[in-house]
């Protein structure tokens, strides 16, 4: 019987002498080419003895060596004996060690059970909070060394990245802040016409600006902006080893990279939010002139009833702790970052993740601490 | 050179003595019970096949990464249990060349080597320019201080990283395959300057490399490393190693393992 695949010159030809299955192989073995089945070839029967040899085999690659291993592995499962004396010694030695990648080359097992899988999240959870506590108090070390010699503090970082996340930003802060204005001014307007309290949306925009949102919106603004690039530039730092270069000279990179960053942020970030909350209530005053047709003193005045220096006040405080909360998420990944492009991607999403996640837990917290304080 | 912060220290100790230290990445063991010295003026290379350790040592020996067992000491002063700020003190006497130079690529050049100046000086900004020009010069890259990384060759990225590395008039300048990327005259230039470094101010040279013409060149003595034995197969002189060890991994690697083809 002779087996030749369609459009290729690879050929097998096999006869059953007795016990002896002997195989002869012939033409072109081309590895883009289709190569004789062996299956088909055999048709069913079951030798005890394969004996392979070559005819008229001119070219061949590694064609040839997938079916000889085939036959081999067909051999070993069913008992049979595998006979390749025939064969070139140049295609036996290359057999050979075709069989001896396939034997060491175990395949990893990467699966794992749920309770397994739960357990490695879990320790992994807890991991991640011993890092962040870990870099916390790095942090506060590190603050209170360089205020005992603050020559050494990187003013001129500080102010370079004062620059980029706080003037860079006042486009993007705009627009946000200005549209927020409108849309909640929109909102509310749907309720307080029902009820004849039109005027009442000066308070409602104010106080929402200034206690909440404005603080809220500048700090998602700025995590997706600036933490991630926080995390970027540290963890390409990392990657290109210039963080180890500070190592070795004994510069701690929290001081030298962190620092002026995190400052950076907690002086901005207050003064965005001011001038995110002057945009919202802009934009709240021309949506009530415009649909309400409440003047813009009728809206400052009435605003002033209900918004003090205290509501204030607390937007701008949450804003600080926003900041540096943005600040520490950001660099902490950056400097947990992987050695790779890919690392590098990962630590700039985990910022904005982690960023956004302790700024909502710390909302939380301020929300209660405020109620208790009664600001 | 800097002031010698190692005090207490004996001065006829060795300058770097490893002892039975092993380094690993989690549970993944990479070297085990290493041990060996280095005499002061030494130019020491580790060599070794990709992936056997040299680099990892290397980390280890530097404080990068802390060993899971053993310790390094300088000038017979413990540097990996120390605390901080000894570590702190001891690295100012540290130089090291990273692979890719790893200048911070958001200085300049001479504000990259001015950098530990900054740090570790009371010198004012005319002095330090002028050192990190002249360091720069000593490299072969005066008239490019003013150039930021990104605007300069792999080469000069090299001798940049070395400028700052000698910044300080450090004591022990470690090297991480210095010649990684570099043309065989480029490579040369940089053997030689490892040379002139040691022979001005008798600094402690440790190279990592497997380049086998900068081993034979200026390598004074070699360990070699092993995936294997995850440790020292071979200590010495590197001819005397090439030509006389019985380790035939020890002499492949340092005959590149050639053969003589049959005619």
């Amino acid at each position: 019987m002779s087996v030749h695949p369609e459009n290729s010159n690879a050929r097998a030809a096999a006869e059953l002498r007795g016990d002896v299955f002997e195989v002869t192989l012939g033409g072109t073995w081309q590895i883009m080419d289709p190569r004789p089945n062996w299956p088909a070839l055999l048709d069913g029967r079951k030798p005890a003895r394969v004996r392979v040899q070559t005819g008229d085999v001119g070219k061949w690659d590694t064609s040839l060596l997938l079916f000889l291993f085939e036959i081999e592995q067909w051999c070993l499962t069913s008992g049979a004996y595998f006979d390749a004396d025939a064969l070139p010694a140049k295609m036996r030695t290359l057999l050979a060690q075709f069989v001896r990648a396939h034997q060491s080359s175990l395949p990893q097992d990467r699966s794992a059970n749920f309770l397994a899988s739960v357990g490695l999240a879990t320790q992994q959870t807890v991991g991640q909070g011993q890092e962040i506590f870990r870099f916390v108090g790095e942090l506060v070390l590190s603050a209170m060394a360089l205020a005992k010699s603050p020559h050494k503090f990187r003013w001129r970082d500080c102010v370079a990245e004062m620059q980029q996340c706080g003037a860079m930003a006042l486009p993007i802060v705009s627009l946000v802040a200005f549209l927020i204005g409108v849309t909640l001014a929109y909102t509310a307007a749907i309720v307080l016409r029902q009820f004849g309290g039109d005027i009442f949306i000066a308070d409602l925009i104010g106080l929402a600006m200034v206690r909440e949102v404005g603080a809220v919106m500048t700090a998602v603004v700025l995590s997706g902006r600036t933490g991630a690039a926080f995390a970027a530039t540290l963890g390409n730092m990392k990657m290109n080893e210039e963080i180890d270069a500070l190592e070795t000279l004994g510069i701690p990179a929290v001081q030298f990279l962190v620092l002026p960053r995190m400052l950076a942020l907690a002086v901005m970030m207050p003064l965005l939010t001011l001038y995110a909350n002057a945009l919202g209530i802009l934009g709240g005053m021309l949506v009530a002139y415009g649909l309400l047709a409440i003047s813009p003193t009728a809206y400052w005045v009435e605003m002033n009833t209900i918004v003090d220096l205290s509501d204030v006040l607390s937007g701008v405080i949450k804003a600080g702790a926003f900041g540096l909360i943005i600040g520490l998420a950001g660099c902490l990944r950056g400097l947990q970052a992987e050695r790779s492009a890919a690392g590098v991607g990962r630590a700039a999403t985990s910022a904005v993740v982690t960023a956004i996640l302790l700024m909502v837990v710390a909302d939380a917290v301020f929300a209660v601490l405020f109620n208790v304080l009664g600001i | 050179m800097t002031p010698n912060v190692m005090t207490d220290a004996r001065a006829d100790s060795p300058a770097i003595e490893v002892e039975h230290l092993r380094c690993a990445y989690g549970s993944d063991i990479v070297l085990n019970d290493v041990s060996f010295t280095i005499a002061r003026g030494e130019i020491f290379f580790v060599i070794g096949g990709s992936g056997c350790g040299k680099s990892t040592l290397l980390r280890h020996m530097v404080g990068l990464n802390m060993p899971t067992h053993g310790s390094v000491r300088f000038s017979g002063q413990a540097f990996t249990h120390a605390d901080l700020a000894t570590r702190r003190a001891m690295l100012k006497t540290f130089g090291m060349l990273f692979q890719g130079g790893a200048l911070w690529t958001s200085l300049t050049l001479r504000q990259n080597v001015a950098l530990p100046l900054e740090e570790y000086t009371t010198l004012g900004r005319r002095e330090i320019d002028e050192i990190a020009a002249l360091k720069l010069a000593q490299v072969g890259l005066a008239g490019f201080e003013d150039y930021f990384p990104a605007e300069i060759s792999g080469g000069m990225k090299k001798r940049a990283g070395l400028a700052r590395a000698l910044a300080l008039d450090p004591e022990i300048v470690f090297f991480d395959e210095p010649s990684a990327g570099l043309d065989p005259v480029t490579s040369r230039k940089l053997d030689e300057l490892i040379l002139e470094i040691r022979h001005t101010f008798g600094t402690t040279i440790v190279v990592v490399s497997h380049e086998l013409a900068s081993i034979f060149q200026i390598a004074d003595r070699v360990i070699m490393l092993d995936r294997g034995e995850k440790g020292i197969i071979a200590e010495g002189r590197p001819r005397e190693l090439a030509l006389h060890s019985r380790d035939p991994r020890v002499a492949e690697f340092l005959t590149r393992g050639d053969v003589v083809k049959p005619a």
